[in-house]
This record gives C-alpha cells, structure tokens and sequence, in this order.
C-alpha cells in the first residue's frame, strides 16, 4: 500500500514486559505440524495424560491414520520409583519401532513432569541411539511448558538437530523452518530461477534428504521463532542472513533481496524472477486490503510471527496496529520487521491475560488476533477475532500466498459485515 | 509408562474443570505450568462457549521452579477472587504442580478470603477426567450441601450434567420436563448451572436423580447418607429404562408413572416393516459405562440388532460391564486404549458400531458404519438443535442417529445381489452420505475391461445390453461385472440375458 518506510518504525519503542497469567500452547503443540514434515519420524512426549490431551484436543480434529507421535503416559509407579524410568521407557521405544519399521529417527520430546522430576532424556536419547543404530536416530528436545512457548517446539526441534548435521565446507544456502510443501517449492523455484543452487532445507523431509552445514554456510530464517536454532547454527560456523520475513509482498521481496545480494544475483536478473509474482502479490492483496484498509488489530502473544505479520499487516493492508503482544521478542531476528512497523502500537512481551484483555476491551479493536480459548468468548463480547493457530497451520509465505495472508484476516470482517444484525453480538465492524 | 496415541479422558483437572465451567459463580485456581491453558479452547471450541472457563493458572515457568512457585499460587489465588468475585473457589494442582508438592489447599487457606474454599486432591498419575469430575463434585457438595427442611411440593436434583458432557443441555430439558409431568419439580440441576448457592440448598430435594454415575454417583451417596436423599439408579436412556425410571421415582415419591408419551415414536418406527433390515444387525458397543449399558438394552430390545460386544474405557465401572457382558452372553472389553479398541473390532467385524468418536474414526478406517452414542465429545456432538439421550425425545433422536450411518433396506438388498462392485462397495459407504465417492462410472462402461477378462473376447450381447441398462445405474456397473467374472468363471465367451440372470442368481444371497 505505502511504499514509503515511516519517518520511524518500532525499533525504540519500549516493551511493555508482562508477567502473569500466560494463555499460550506449549511446545508440544508444534509436533502436530512437525510430524507431517518429516515423515519419516515419530515424535513421542514422554509426560502425562495432559501432554496426551493436549495433543489431541490442539490436533482439534484427529487425524485418521495412526499419527506419527505419541505420548508416553508417567505412572505412579514411574513417579514413586518402583520402577526404572529408563527401563520402561526403553521397553515402550523397542516396542513402537518394532511396530513401525518405516521410522527412520524418533524424537524423544521432554514436557513439564519429565524435566520437573529430572528425567535425563538426552542420556535416553544417546543410549537408544546406540541400541537402534543405524537404522533409527534417536534425538532429544524439550516441548515442556515450562520452557517452551507454543511455536518455541518447532525451534527446540530444529535446534536439537542442529549438532547432528554431518559438517561441510560448501557454500551452500540453508533455508531453516518448517514450511508447508507448496511453499517450499515456490521458495526453491524462486531462488533456483535466480541461479543459486546448492540449497538445502532445514527440517529435511526425510532423514536421507538432509543437509550438511559449516562454516561457508550461509542460512535465512523462513520462521521468526527460530531463535536457539539459530545460535545452533551459528555456533556450527554458518552465518545468518537476516531480512524481514517473507510475508506480504514487501516482506517477500526483502527476504529474497537479501539473499540475492549475499549470492551477487544482479538486479535485472532481481527483477526478471521477481516481477510477475511481485505484481500478483500486489493484485491479490489488493483485493483483501479493500475490507482491511482503516481497520484496527490487537494481536494477543501466540506464535512469535505477530510483528512481521503486523508490519504486514499495516505497511501493506493498511490496517492500524493498536497493540502487537508476542510471547517472546528476538530483536537478532525480528529487528528488520521492527523496523519497518510504524511507531505508533503498544509492543508487549510476555502476558498477564486478564489485564491484556482489559487493555483489548478498551481500545475495542476492528479484528483481535487470539488463540482459540480467547476467541469465541471476545466474540461474544461483539469483538471480531482471527485465531492465531490457522496463522501456523495454513500456507502463508511468499508472494503466492501473500493474498490469501491477508484473506485469513479479511474474512472474519466480511462475515461479520454479512452478518450484521443477525445475533446481538454481530454488530458491523465499521 | 504406557504409549498412548489418543485418549478417551483427560486428566483429572480437567474434570474439575467441567464442573467449575458447568457452574456460575463459582472460581477455579489452578496450579499449572504455562502450556496447561490449552484446555480453556475445550470449552470454547467444542462447546462453542462465549465465556472464557472461570479458571486461573499459575503459569509457572522453568524460572519460577528455581524461585517461589507457592508465592506465585498466592498472588494468582487472591487476583483471581479480587477480579471474579466468586461465591466459592476451588484450588488444585495439575500433573506437573501435583510434582512440586506446594499444597495450593493450604496457601489458599492462608488468604483468609471471606468464601469457602474448597481444596481438591486429585492424583493426576493415577485417574483420569471422569474420577475429577466425580471428586470434584462431591467435594463442592460436601462442603457447601446442608441438611434442610424439605420442600412441600415433591422436588428432586438432577446431579451429573457438566460442561463438555455429551448431551448433558438437552438431556437436563426433556428430564425437567418428564418429573414435570409427572409432578415432580427440579430443585436444583448441579453441576449444570449451579451457583454454590444452589448447592447449598440443594438438601430441600427429597431425593435425587443420578443422571450421570461418572459424574456425580460420590455426591449421590454422600447426600443419600447426609441429606437422607434416596437417589434413582436406572439412567433414563431408551425407552424401557425410561419407563423402569419413571416406576422408580413413582415408588420414590408415590406419584403416578403413567405420563403422556404421545410424542414417543421409536417402538413403532422400529416396528415398522421399514426397519425389518435392522434384524440381528451384529453391533459392537464402546464408550461410557452408562451410556454403553444403555445402548445395550436399546440394541437388543429395542432395535432388534444382535450385540456382538461390549466395552468401557472408565475402569471405575468395570464391573457393571462385566456383569452385563455375561448377561448379553458376550466378552466385555476394560481398556481405555484406543489400538486394542481397534483390535477388537476387527476381530468382532461388526456390521455397526455404537462407539465414540475414536471408534468413529475406527469405523471409518475399517469401513463399518458408526454411530456416536458417548463421550469424549467433537465439536459435532454439540449440535444446534434440541438433542437429547434421554426420556421418549432422546429414545426418538437415538433412533434417528443409529440408522443414519446405515445403508438402507433396498439398497442393501442390491448390495448382496452384487458383491465388490467398484462403485458400491463397503468402503464407499452409504449412497445418502454426502462422502459416497463412487469411481467414475466411464470406467465401468470402458469397453477395454471386457477383453481383458481371462478367457479373451467376452461379448455383451445386443439383448443383453440392453436387459443391463435396465439396472438401476447404482448397481449396474458392478452388475456388468459380475456377469462378466461370472461368464468367465464358466467359460462363456458371449453374455445373454440368461447370463446375466445366472449371474444374478449365482451372487444373489
């Protein structure tokens, strides 16, 4: 929409640092999209029934084929140490391989009890490692709640695999986050139509497919929660190209701008690759930015992908950012969007719930970014929301999607301008 | 440690919180790593709920394990009461708080707050969703329920109905209104809408209906024994329990059983010549024990079908599904894993399944039809219209949803006529159900797949063809096949319309 960067973003605006009550997933709740990455892996939490009912009830429905995790449910006697932890666990872990021949490596995921009762599932990881090599690799991370926000899984992960990826001397382009297929090969197309080759992923669809790192490595984020896999990589040697996220037509162009200057991609070629999807972003945001332009957001803490997705959100919908809440803020990775955000929203980290809320309810917000236990009752109270989990769950990168980016936040006001007058609650969004 | 890949309950706080979520005015403070908020979209997803659950969590982190969580109860405890204004609050711990032992009963006792304060103990390692709900329950009723002069007009509570139950809105409606016509009022319906302050006059009742045994059958006891309230023991699911139902209250209260049961309509639609294709329909039957033992009945005596199994997940009332399993003359399955469930019903092959939403996904991957009779609950169970279970609407409603999964008398015929055709067959299930997905029918025309038969050329003579054509197009193309398979099978090159009705006569049961 404006193509001119605000005389200043948010990059001095200070955080207001909340510490309280905390409506947020866990980082087991990234194993849900995780699983369907890789797919020759299973991930299995070893934690209690909760973990386990976590997982269903955030799958929201279930997935009908036998999933490729688990959870191994602590007992009693597990607690009481009538039995040996590890003992138990290795039975379980030979019993699920044995079942599933096609698993090539399994995760060992920690929760809230296994690290509150010290449960050392990294020695776990390494003695199984050892017991079923070669044929499965057996990894540890940790989805507790304790230690993970939500998307902060899917960086434990990555993370964990980090030291495991065999060392290279190439000069190679690591694109690192889990991206739905689709958008990995636009990703791949686009970079590939610019001449640069030697790209690999990070995660790897299979284990065979994966890549090697080192210290000619260079790698972009896909991802602005990948904050420990990150210092993972850098600690490998690898070097970070850092841009904004490639969401939005703006974000998209930055995002491989960066990456084009770091392989000396002249800027006719640039432009050539660029062009046509550029122009159809524009196009296909356009249309969403109808109903978006002038509208006011509140974004609740969830995924970490809230301030590019606001600097999004404003700079090419034209939508005005109230308050943008994020669980967790990495300025070495989010500092590019920061940036470009125009001053003028509450930046918050953390959360105390019930005063954010009351914040949300005062400045009466056009659309509320929220996870789903927040979102029908805010709707109950006349506000309109988008639920942040369909934000990690729907293809949302790049140009090809930068329109159906701004329809997910579209569509909630055009239902509700459909709507008005039809329940007490439904008042137009104007 | 026992592998799990998806669970008929939640843990036990999750219990609680159907109770707390069910009542108003009541606050729940719950001791909970960060991550433990996910079960508030239970509430507001599933269940559509416009309120958020009366819940606050610690949200304690792995930096505040090093420091002072208890601090953190306190502060979470006394804001929570400061912003809701709650008549009663109760306090417990999750799996992960139940581990770092810091007693949220007695640090809450320690703010002196001017309401009751119901500690709860819940032991997360060793129960599940349904022993909370029934725990929590009978804690707020013991603290809160007194001995109280009865009321003068007959009266009773109707106990067990929770947030997230399945069916639990309807089924407390059509129940008010069956002891209405039979002059009995509702005192108090709990947990369902309760205040604490209904609780506390919940001994005005001269006795109690137990909707839900999972739910509520420790306060039924307890306040058979304190209040001196008697309590119903038959569940009013299915036409014969609801009568059976209606005779106990009659004995409880003296009142008259007979009601109008003008609006009942299961005996006759089951009597119907319609419904003779339900005759000794092998079922197998999983959920709930109370729901399971009432769909039992309902099956046999009710639906004419032949129960070739049974089975609970909530080994509390193991016994009770024993008990019928012998009577039925059938193996009752105790488990609440989901891949022995699986197993079972393979074993079984059941032609329908009364299951859960688990055995729904089963049903689907076996290609057995499946009707949804019990919790846990999917956002499906929670349908817009007036659903009941139980009384003479819910036995209606239960006719309706059990033969829905089905395949109809006729087309089932047609089904048996002509095996494994490719359009027609198990897995694409019934031709009324928006997911049919026949293959294309060209296929079936390709005049190719007729050479490709063993014998070389089969010919559809002209007469043939046309007799062919004159089967309805839903059977014709497995029709088309059989015959072919059939004329192959005997070694005749060219199909006559006496083919056919030979092959007609050779599949036909």
């Amino acid at each position: 929409m404006n193509d001119q960067a605000p005389i200043t973003g948010c990059a001095d605006t200070p955080v207001l640092k909340e510490r309280g009550q905390r409506e947020v997933f866990c980082g087991l709740t990234g194993i849900i999209w995780l699983h369907r990455k890789m797919q020759d892996a299973f991930f299995l939490v070893v934690g209690s029934r909760t973990c386990a009912h976590l997982l269903q009830s955030a799958a929201g429905v279930m997935i009908f084929a036998e999933p490729r995790f688990g959870t191994a449910i602590l007992e009693e006697k597990d607690l009481a140490g009538l039995v040996d932890a590890n003992d138990e666990l290795d039975r379980e872990v030979a019993r699920l391989l044995a079942r599933r021949p096609d698993i090539k490596q399994l995760f060992l995921v920690g929760s809230c009890p296994s690290e509150v009762i010290k449960l050392d599932l990294a020695r776990a990881a390494e003695r199984l490692s050892e017991i079923h090599a070669p044929d499965v690799r057996v990894i540890n991370f940790s989805g507790s709640g304790i230690e993970t926000t939500f998307t902060q899984g899917e960086d434990a992960c990555l993370a964990a695999l980090v030291p495991q990826l065999p060392a290279t001397d190439a000069r190679e382009l690591l694109l690192v986050g889990a991206l739905p297929d689709v958008v990995e090969d636009q990703a791949m197309q686009l970079l590939s139509d610019m001449r640069l080759n030697n790209i690999r992923v990070l995660p790897a669809g299979r284990v065979t497919d994966e890549t090697a790192v080192g210290p000619n490595t260079v790698f972009a984020l896909t991802q602005p929660f990948l904050g420990d896999t990150h210092a993972a990589l850098i600690r490998r040697g690898a070097r970070h190209i850092a841009a904004p996220f490639p969401f939005g037509e703006e974000g998209t162009t930055a995002w491989l701008r960066a990456i084009a200057d770091e392989f000396d991609v002249d800027q006719d070629t640039f432009d050539r690759v660029t062009a046509a999807p550029r122009a159809r972003a524009r196009k296909a945001i356009q249309a969403q930015a109808a109903v978006l332009n002038g509208k006011s957001i509140f974004f609740f803490p969830d995924s970490q992908l809230e301030i590019p997705l606001a600097r999004f959100l404003t700079r090419e919908c034209g939508m005005q950012a109230l308050e943008v809440g994020a669980p967790y803020i990495h300025r070495d990775l989010v500092g590019h969007d920061l940036d470009l955000l125009p001053a003028g929203p509450v930046i918050s980290e953390g959360q105390d719930v019930d005063m954010q809320l009351d914040r949300c309810r005062a400045a009466h917000p056009d659309l509320t970014v929220c996870g789903l236990g927040l979102a029908n009752p805010l709707e109950g109270e006349g506000l309109s929301t988008k639920w942040a989990i369909e934000l990690v769950f729907t293809p949302v990168h790049f140009y090809e999607q930068a329109g159906d980016l701004a329809g997910l936040f579209a569509r909630p006001l055009r239902r509700k301008s459909l709507l008005t007058g039809f329940h007490p609650n439904m008042q137009a969004a104007e | 440690m026992k592998l799990t890949v998806w669970t008929y309950e939640g843990p036990p706080h999750v219990g609680a919180m159907r109770v707390a979520t069910g009542m108003k005015g009541l606050h729940y403070v719950l001791h909970a790593p960060q991550g433990d908020t996910y079960a508030d979209l239970l509430f507001t997803m599933i269940e559509r709920r416009d309120h958020r659950p009366p819940v606050t969590y610690t949200t304690f982190q792995a930096r505040d394990l090093g420091s002072d969580t208890a601090h953190l109860f306190k502060d979470a405890c006394q804001q929570a009461y400061d912003r809701f204004k709650p008549e009663a609050i109760i306090v417990g711990a999750s799996c992960t708080a139940e581990l770092i032992q810091d007693d949220p009963g007695g640090l809450a006792e320690t703010l002196g707050l001017p309401i009751p304060v119901i500690p709860l103990e819940l032991p997360s390692y060793q129960r599940k969703e349904n022993f909370g709900a029934d725990e929590t329950f009978f804690q707020i009723v013991r603290h809160l329920a007194r001995p109280m002069e009865k009321t003068a007009q007959v009266s009773c509570n109707i106990i067990g109905p929770t947030a997230l139950g399945f069916r639990h809105r309807d089924d407390i409606q059509e129940l008010t209104a069956l002891l209405f016509d039979m002059g009995v009022q509702v005192n108090v319906v709990a947990p369902m809408g309760a205040s604490p302050s209904d609780i506390a006059r919940m001994g005005q009742a001269h006795f109690n209906v137990l909707l839900y045994p999972e739910t509520a059958e420790a306060a039924a006891r307890w306040m058979e024994r304190e209040l001196g309230q008697p309590f119903t023991k038959t569940v009013p699911i299915g036409v014969g329990a609801t009568r059976d139902f209606l005779a106990e209250v009659a004995a409880i209260t003296s009142l008259s059983p007979q009601v109008d049961d003008s609006r009942l309509r299961l005996p006759w639609w089951s009597s119907s010549v319609d419904s003779t294709y339900l005759t000794g329909k092998r079922v197998f039957i999983f959920g709930d024990a109370t729901h399971v033992k009432a769909s039992a009945r309902i099956a046999r005596d009710e639906m004419g079908f032949e129960v070739a199994g049974i089975g609970c997940y909530n080994r509390e009332f193991a016994r009770d599904i024993r008990a019928l399993g012998k009577e039925l003359g059938v193996d009752s399955l105790i488990s609440d894993d989901y891949l022995e469930v699986e197993r079972v019903i393979e074993e079984l092959q059941p032609e329908m399944i009364l299951g859960t939403q688990m055995e729904r996904h089963i049903g689907k991957r076996l290609g057995i039809p499946c009707a949804v009779i019990s919790a846990p609950v999917h956002v499906q169970d929670f349908p817009a219209r007036y659903s009941p279970q139980v009384g003479f609407e819910g036995a209606n409603v239960i006719f309706d949803t059990w033969i829905h999964p089905l395949v109809m008398g006729l087309e089932e015929h047609l089904l048996h006529m002509f095996r494994d055709d490719f359009e027609f067959h198990d897995e694409a299930g019934p031709s009324h159900h928006g997911g049919h997905m026949p293959k294309d029918i060209a296929a079936a025309a390709d005049p190719q797949k007729t050479v490709l038969l063993e014998d070389g050329n089969v010919i559809w003579l002209d007469a043939a063809e046309r007799e062919l054509k004159k089967i309805p197009f839903f059977v014709r193309g497995k029709a088309k096949r059989n015959t072919e398979k059939f004329a192959s099978e005997k070694g005749v090159n060219q199909i006559s319309v006496e083919t056919l009705y030979e092959a007609k006569a050779h599949y036909a049961r």
